[in-house]
């Protein structure tokens, strides 16, 4: 198993929004600035690389004909209780990231990588690939973020230090003062252009790439919601 | 490796083993609500007096609000929780809760009102309304919601508590009238019902 390029792979070649376009729900929800983006993103990652490696390190007791209901049962109970944890314990960064955190139990990629990778592979593998994806969808989420932030409301990581702390709070740029924001762009529309936007950009450095290369383009798995 | 492989093809197995995962995750969900309980409970409750102190002017009470609650039943039926202010242990004023149906959903205020009737503050806590317009609301983004302190229902008039579209004194937001008139309603609401129970909230145990 070749540890690097599973990570690639999470990263960039099948990066979870931008190759395998899962979790379209919270990608669109949530992506109105930086910081949620990336609050989103960091909480799918802790609950992607629990869930592979408990799913992995149960793979061989749950049989072919179970394993859907045990992975929702077991990804729902992962994340009440890091909902739970949050809450009683990093109660500020709950109240950022608690409507958040409900949703990753329907995020589709969660369930993706217990079905695709963690229910074949061994346990590092799968931690490895869970952090992989994790931080694929955390950069395409704070990307999104970030670009619908600046032009719609002409900052960039506005209340960062809510999220990680008053240290962080340097990330908090104004880049346009007194910019009057398009409200489009923290509608729900601008969520789709952006990402449409995004997706058309990788398509094209990549076709860029393996035309140069002479290498085929990564198989696209198919969206789920 | 090869008894296991047996054993998954029974029929038996299956359920058996969805009861035995089934079962654990309860076990850790148990183990982590009792471990998180107590947390839970000092985090709402600090959450809570954080909202409560906002409402009332610096100094107003003397005592811990959250422990001198009162329970009253509202106009729908449903009991609304006060939490009284007292000063060297005479009542001073309430807060409480009030609640209007905004563009998307409730818009939840908290009021805080004194002994003779007169708003001290309100904020609103809770609402769903779209970023950039019904948002205006909170103090975060503009001032608008502390034009109610000093209100009461004499001044302005009753027939002018409403937004300047329905001929009353509060402004509306452009391309947002439904969420300010809500708020305006709840407020109004809130110091309705405390002239109606004011007798029982100042002297009521």
């Amino acid at each position: 198993m070749d540890y690097r390029q599973i990570l690639k792979d999470g990263l960039w070649n099948q990066n979870v929004v931008f190759s395998q376009m899962l979790g379209m729900c919270p990608t669109m929800a949530v992506t109105t600035s930086g910081t949620n983006g990336l609050g989103m993103g960091l909480a799918t990652t802790a609950v992607l690389v629990c869930a592979n490696m408990i799913i992995s390190a149960l793979r061989n007791f749950v049989s072919p004909q179970v394993r859907i209901p045990v992975y929702i049962v077991l990804i729902a109970t992962l994340v009440t209780v890091v909902d739970m944890a949050l809450n009683a314990w990093m109660h500020d960064l709950y109240r950022v990231l608690g409507l958040f955190i409900a949703l990753i139990v329907v995020n589709c990629a969660v369930l993706g990588r217990a079905e695709a990778f963690a229910s074949r592979h061994g346990v590092l593998a799968s931690v490895l690939d869970g952090l992989g994806m994790g931080l694929g969808f955390t950069l395409a989420l704070t990307l999104i973020g970030l670009i619908r932030e600046l032009i719609g409301a002409g900052t960039l990581f506005s209340q960062a230090s809510l999220l990680l702390g008053a240290n962080f709070a340097f990330l908090e740029t104004t880049v346009l003062p007194n910019y009057g924001g398009v409200l489009m762009m923290i509608l729900p529309p601008a969520g789709f252009l952006v990402l449409g936007l995004l997706l058309a950009a990788k398509q094209h450095y990549e076709r860029r790439a393996s035309s140069s290369a002479a290498i085929g383009q990564p198989a696209e798995a198919a969206a789920c919601h | 490796m090869s008894t296991l492989a047996l054993w998954r093809e029974k029929l038996s197995y299956q359920p058996l083993s969805l009861g035995i995962i089934a079962m654990l995750t309860s076990g850790a969900l148990a183990l982590s609500n009792q471990l998180t309980h107590d947390g839970i409970r000092q985090a709402e409750q600090r959450d809570l007096q954080a909202s409560l102190v906002q409402v009332l002017p610096e100094g107003f009470a003397d005592n811990e609000l959250l422990k001198d609650t009162m329970e009253i039943a509202g106009g729908d039926g449903k009991a609304v929780t006060l939490y009284r202010s007292r000063q060297a242990g005479k009542v001073n004023g309430a807060v409480f809760q009030v609640s209007g149906r905004g563009y998307a959903g409730d818009v939840v205020v908290i009021i805080g009102i004194d002994a003779r009737g007169t708003l001290l503050g309100a904020r609103v806590i809770k609402h769903q309304e779209t970023p950039g317009l019904g948002d205006k609301i909170e103090l975060a983004k503009t001032k608008w919601i502390r034009g109610f302190e000093g209100q009461s229902l004499t001044s302005p008039p009753a027939e002018k508590w409403a937004v300047k579209k329905d001929g009353g004194v509060f402004d509306q937001f452009a391309g947002a009238t439904i969420t300010p008139r809500a708020v305006v309603k709840a407020v109004k609401s809130g110091l309705e019902f405390f002239a109606a129970h004011r007798q029982e909230i100042l002297e009521g145990k």
